[in-house]
Formats: structure tokens, sequence, C-alpha cells
């Protein structure tokens, strides 16, 4: 279902000259609106943000934060939060579903077992049996019809390979392998 | 009634332990009545302003357990303000009087400073066991004093509770002649504990059945722990994952597999793959494993676990074990009654697939027992919620909370009616609903025709009119408990309910449409409720009541009222 989205998206987005980055993932829920009162944070995106960008960072309203919904104990809230936070520090690892376009099957890796991005990529190559391309900032991955992608913590896809490793590593919750035409609407003969 | 007849009635009602046929037994005849309430050992007071102590007391002569709740539910989620109420010292200074021979007390969303705990390690010499669940207003400090003073302490059960938690020292003022304990839960607990102590504690407190330490334990500590009490019914780990040699692992599966009368297992904070099989002698027996704070636990975890597992009766996972691990439980939990799926990320901050209607679905096609459902989920269908209750229609607990407020069917696009029609007219032994997602008047006309034995409804975010509630106040013959927030029900709706409350235990209305003039006329019309209205500053409409608690009470107004609550 995501991905469907996602393919539109990118299929009308990859020819627009915008700032960002291409394939953004647009899932927008309103809450019903025949209540006479409006949820609280709500009310600032329905009056509409002049600035694309900030619209874009604000999540999606309805996973926006409300006083005491969902309906969970903070004592839970705070268990999680702790946990969240120790994540990096536990040698459980960073374990990411990696799909493929076309693949019957997801799979998963652990990030923690990866120093760098040539040793992640490699491994990628393996377990799905193909080439990436050569990396550069400029051009993306060239040389291949693959593209390695991720889901960052703001819900954005990424191309693999932009920022520092610790900060992938961190910001990292899916990978996506592309393939054929859209991956190369990824940085590619923009 | 003559002496005889007395003691076999007597005889007869020592068995009868359920405060609801209590409650009969009571209304027979004035016989009846006073013979009971001498006889009755333990009450249970389900809103603490319902009632005051000094009538308890005059009632009931020889309480020897008191279980006892406070605030609204709601008071969990931050809906009510701090200092709201809830303060348990005038009980327990109307039970040092009265009930010297106090032996339990079970509070649940209650407020209890530390004083008030060195005031009941003072009062009551024989006291065994103390509950406190989702309470506030201490610090360690008190149980500091519980530990030093109770000498015959069975049970210390501290659940969920907003407390200081200045350190772990209280664990070492159990004096070393301290033997008795038998239930011992601090798993909410932050601070570290002496070890020695607690290793010392475990001991030789011989009889002990349940253990739930904290997540400063280590699985090192934990394996020590074990080889003293290989007994435990009831185990809540520590922390589960920490680098052993190879020696140490074996000594970990070794104890687990000498604890024979092992039943229940929890905590389990950072579980993995790697540890979890040590658990794997322990599994055949289990009933109940709770793993909702194994935040690392994935689908091919759990998946592999519960093949182990083949008792289970009662289950509690985060979202992140997926579809995927719900459909493993299906497959290998036949005799499971009790799910609860908590989510991982509540607030939206990752991004988190979780579970959906079709792990959901799974899990229904395996396990036909199901009667306690808990299910957080980001998105559901009608359909499958339908064939949940068409596979479970013993079903008494359904608890569905769709995270998106008002969320519609995510393949239809419908509202969610169908999905809790579903379920109120297939599983009618229903007894708690909580609704969610985009809901209208119709899901309300569902549940007042059908909910026969609802007792406990909670609502939020859902319905279109006053209609949708009048529905349920006119329905529902068994209601007890009704929650609401964010609906679109107003003055009408609330005084619909006006032969219904007092058969009520409450009724909470928050952010809602109902006014100060309509609490007040439902205030004047009956007497015995208290209609309380909570002011929110913010709020700037004086006509509106924001926040309304109503609840039927014997005692009057409450005496103990801040100023922000105002009582019509």
């Amino acid at each position: 279902m995501e991905s469907k989205a996602h393919e539109k998206d990118l299929n009308l987005k990859a020819t627009e000259l915008t700032l960002g980055l291409p394939g953004r993932d647009e899932i927008i829920e309103l809450p019903n609106q025949n209540k006479k009162r409006g949820l609280p944070v709500d009310s600032k995106n329905e009056e509409g943000s002049t600035d694309a960008k900030n619209a874009q960072k604000e999540t999606p309203p309805a996973k926006a934060q409300m006083v005491g919904w969902p309906p969970i104990r903070s004592y839970r809230k705070n268990s999680l939060q702790a946990n969240k936070n120790a994540e990096g520090e536990t040698a459980t690892g960073i374990y990411v579903k990696v799909s493929m376009d076309g693949a019957p099957y997801l799979r998963k890796i652990d990030l923690k077992v990866y120093k760098c991005y040539p040793e992640l990529l490699k491994a990628l190559e393996v377990m799905f049996k193909f080439t990436i391309g050569q990396y550069s900032e400029r051009e993306g991955y060239k040389g291949s019809e693959y593209a390695p992608t991720y889901k960052d913590k703001d819900g954005d896809w990424m191309l693999v390979g932009d920022v520092p490793w610790d900060m992938f590593m961190s910001s990292c919750k899916k990978l996506r392998i592309m393939k054929g035409s859209e991956a190369r609407g990824l940085g590619c003969d923009v | 009634m003559d002496s005889q007849r007395k003691k076999v009635l007597v005889q007869v009602l020592n068995l009868v332990t359920s405060p609801k046929d209590r409650s009969s037994v009571s209304l027979v005849c004035k016989d009846w009545y006073d013979v009971e309430r001498h006889s009755r050992r333990h009450v249970f007071i389900g809103n603490c302003y319902s009632v005051s102590p000094e009538i308890v007391t005059l009632r009931f002569p020889n309480i020897r357990s008191v279980t006892l709740k406070g605030r609204p539910r709601f008071s969990d989620f931050n809906l009510v303000p701090p200092n709201w109420g809830g303060d348990v010292r005038p009980w327990l200074e109307v039970f040092a009087a009265e009930y010297p021979q106090l032996e339990e007390l079970r509070l649940k969303r209650m407020t209890v400073s530390d004083e008030s705990l060195e005031f009941l390690a003072a009062s009551f010499a024989g006291f065994k066991a103390l509950s406190l669940l989702s309470c506030d207003g201490f610090s360690t400090d008190g149980l500091e004093a519980i530990a030093t003073d109770c000498k015959n302490l069975t049970e210390l059960d501290i659940q969920e509770n907003d407390i200081d938690d200045k350190s772990g020292d209280w664990l070492s003022c159990f004096p070393e002649t301290f033997t008795s304990m038998e239930i011992l839960n601090f798993s909410c607990l932050n601070s570290d504990v002496d070890f020695d102590a607690l290793e010392s504690l475990v001991s030789r407190c011989k009889s002990l059945k349940v253990l739930k330490v904290n997540k400063t334990v280590t699985l090192d500590q934990l394996r020590s722990l074990l080889t003293h009490a290989p007994q435990l019914l009831e185990l809540g780990t520590g922390s589960f994952w920490q680098e052993l040699t190879p020696s140490q692992h074996s000594e970990l599966e070794r104890v687990f597999s000498n604890c024979k009368n092992l039943y229940a297992v929890s905590g389990l904070w950072q579980a993995t793959a790697l540890y979890l099989p040590v658990l794997y002698p322990v599994c055949t027996n289990l009933t109940f494993l709770n793993l909702s704070y194994a935040a690392t636990l994935q689908s091919w975890d759990l998946a592999k676990l519960v093949p182990y597992c083949p008792h289970l009766r009662r289950l509690w996972v985060l979202d992140t074990v997926e579809d995927q691990g719900l459909e493993a439980v299906g497959s290998n939990c036949p005799l499971l009654e009790e799910l609860r799926v908590f989510p991982s990320s509540p607030d939206g901050d990752d991004i988190v697939d979780g579970v959906t209607g079709s792990g959901f679905v799974a899990v229904s096609n395996g396990c036909p027992r199901l009667r306690y459902v808990l299910y957080f989920c980001w998105q559901m269908t009608n359909a499958a919620v339908a064939t949940v209750a068409q596979n479970c229609p013993d079903i008494t607990h359904f608890r569905l909370c769709i995270m998106t407020p008002a969320k519609p069917d995510h393949l239809t696009g419908e509202p969610m009616d169908e999905a809790f029609g579903a379920v109120v007219k297939t599983c009618t032994k229903l007894e708690r609903l909580s609704v969610s997602g985009l809901l209208t008047d119709l899901t309300f006309e569902y549940i007042g025709k059908y909910a026969k034995n609802l007792e406990y409804l909670s609502v939020a975010f859902a319905g279109d009119s006053d209609q949708g509630m009048q529905y349920v106040m006119n329905g529902c013959p068994k209601l007890k408990k009704l929650e609401i927030r964010d609906c679109p029900f107003g003055d009408a709706a609330l005084l619909s309910g006006l032969e219904k409350y007092e058969s009520m235990r409450s009724l909470w209305m928050s952010a809602c449409l109902v006014t100060m003039n309509a609490c007040r006329s439902l205030a004047s019309k009956v007497p015995r409720l208290n209609v309380e209205v909570m002011k929110d500053d913010e709020i700037g409409d004086d006509s509106q009541a924001d926040k309304v608690y109503v609840y039927r009470s014997i005692a009057g107004p409450r005496k103990d009222a801040p100023a922000f609550v105002l009582t019509f």
C-alpha cells in the first residue's frame, strides 16, 4: 500500500524541480472533521503553513501529540523511551527490514554488524544477488539499475550514503533497494 | 435467629467470598444482613468517594482486607489535574481505630504519602499485604518504613506508580529476622537495589512464591537468585541481556530447568533470541508470558519461542512482533485466553508498522478460547474485527485502540461501525468494550441494542450527536462505568442517563459539549449523585463543563475537593 502511493509520488515529482530530495512519503490522515471541538494540535496544520518544508517536518496530524492519547500509562511510555535511549548502548543489534523491488519476501539485517557503507552495500549485494553502482555525491549510484535507499526517522526515503555512517545507523528505520526508473530518478540526470 | 441457625449461616457465609454474592446475601432479611456484616472479612470499594470510612467501619466491624480505588481511570493518561484527591490518609486513620487487625490493603489510583506509609506500618501490628497500583505521592522512603516495621509482611506489590524513586536502600531495610515474604514485586522501580540484601532476602524467605525484580538486576544476578528460589511460581526478570561466559550461560539454563513450578514470566527487558532459549525448559508449563517490555523482540524471535509454549493462556507483547509474530501465536497457542498487544511507539515518533487486522485474525483463527483482548494498532478493517468476533464468541473484554483518532476502515474508507456491531452482536458475554476509529451514532445504536452484559464502556473521538450516547443510556442494562472523551455529546446526552446513574459506579465526560447548566440540572434532579466539574482555566467559556465526573455516593459531596473541582 505504502509503496504504491510512493511510486505515484516519484513518477510525478521526479521531474519536478524542488529543493528537497525527491520521493517523500506523504500519507496525511485527517481525523473526523464533524466534531465541533478540534484536536488541539490539529488546528495548526489545518490553518496551513506557508512554509512547505515545515508542513512536511510536522508529522501527519493523525500521529500528533495529544493529551492522554493513545491511552498508555506514563510508566509504560517512559519505559519505552528509556529503551530507545539505551538501544544505542546495548549490543542487541539494530535490525532493519530490507526489501528489494521485485523480490517475493523481505530480509532483515543487523546494522551493527557493519562498520561502514562499503561493508553494508557488499552484504546487500550478496544477500540479493545484484550489483550496486558506483556511489558519487553528485550522481548517486551510477552504473546499475539499482539504488539503495532507506527510510529515516522522519519517514523520508533517502539515498544510502549521503550522511556520515553513524548518523545513518541511528536514523535508518528500513532499507529498500529500488530498481529501474525509480532508481534512476534519485540524484541522477536531474 | 437462634444461635444454632446462626452458626450454620456463618459457616456457609465463610465460603461466600465474592462481594456481589455477599451483597445479595445481605438483602435477604435483617438477620442475614446482620450475620453477613459481622462475618465479612474483605471489603471492595470501587470509588473511594462513594462512601466514607466511618460508614464502612460502622457496617462492617471485622474487616481484615480492604481494596480501595480512587481517581477516575483517565487520570492514568494525565486527564485529571494533580492534587485532585483520593488520599488514603483519612481512611488509614479510621482503620487504625476500627480495624487494628487489618492485614491487607490494596490501593489503585490513590494518593499515598510517605507519612501515610509510616502511619500504616506503625498502626497495624499484623499487617501482611500491601499492593499499590498506579498510585502516587510517595517515595522509596515510605517503602523503607514498610520494610522496617511490618514484621509479618507477606506481600509487597508495587506496580506502575508515579513515585519519587530516590534509591534502592529500602530493600536493605528488611531485618535479618524477616522471613515471611511470599510476594515481592518492585519491577517498576528504577534504582539499583543492594544485590546482597536481595539475595539474602530471597534465600531466607522460604515461602517466596512471586518475585518480580527491576531491570537493574542482571542476568547473572538472576541466575544466583533462582538458585535460592527454585520454588517460584511467578518470576519477573531483570534485564535479560548480558555478556555471559559459556559456563555462566549453561548455569543459567540449568537454574531455569530447576524451576519446576514456574507458570508466569515477565520483565524480560532487552530479551533477544540469544537468551530466550534458556526459558525453554519452563515454557511447557507457562500459562502467562509478559513480553511487553522486550522492546527489541522481533517477529521471528517470537515465532521461535511460542512453539515451546503450548499451554499459554495469557500473552502480553509489543507490536514489534508484527503480524507474523501473531500468526505464530495463533499456530502454537490453542489455549490462549488473553492477548494484549501494546504499542512500541505510541507517540508515532518512529515509523512502526506494528500489527494490523491480519495478525488479529491470525490469532483468532488459532485461539478460539480468547476472552480478553487489548489491541493497539495503527490501522484496522471492519472485516478483520468481524472475523475475530466470529472466531472468538466468548470474548468478555474487547479493547481495540486504533491509535490514529477517528481513523476509518483501512481498506474501504468506511466508518468502523460494523466492526463493533459485529462484536456486540456475536460476543454476547461482553462485559468491557473500548471503541476507536471513525465511528458514527450507528456504533452506539448497536451497543445499546445488543450489549446486554456490558458493564464498562470507553469511548474517544466518536459519534455524531447526542443520539449516540442516548442509545447507550437507554440500552445496556448492566452498565457500571462509562468514560467518554472528545465526543459531540451534549446536555441532552448527559440528561438521558438520569435514571441510570445511580445504578452505575461513575460517568466521565471530557472535551464533550456539556454545559454547566446541565450539570446543575442533573445534580438537582438526582440528589444522591455527586456531579463534579473540573475547571480548566484554558477553556475560556465559563458555561462549558469541560471535565465532568458523575458518581453515586452515600457520603454526600466531597469535603476535600480542591478549588478546581466544583460540586453541583
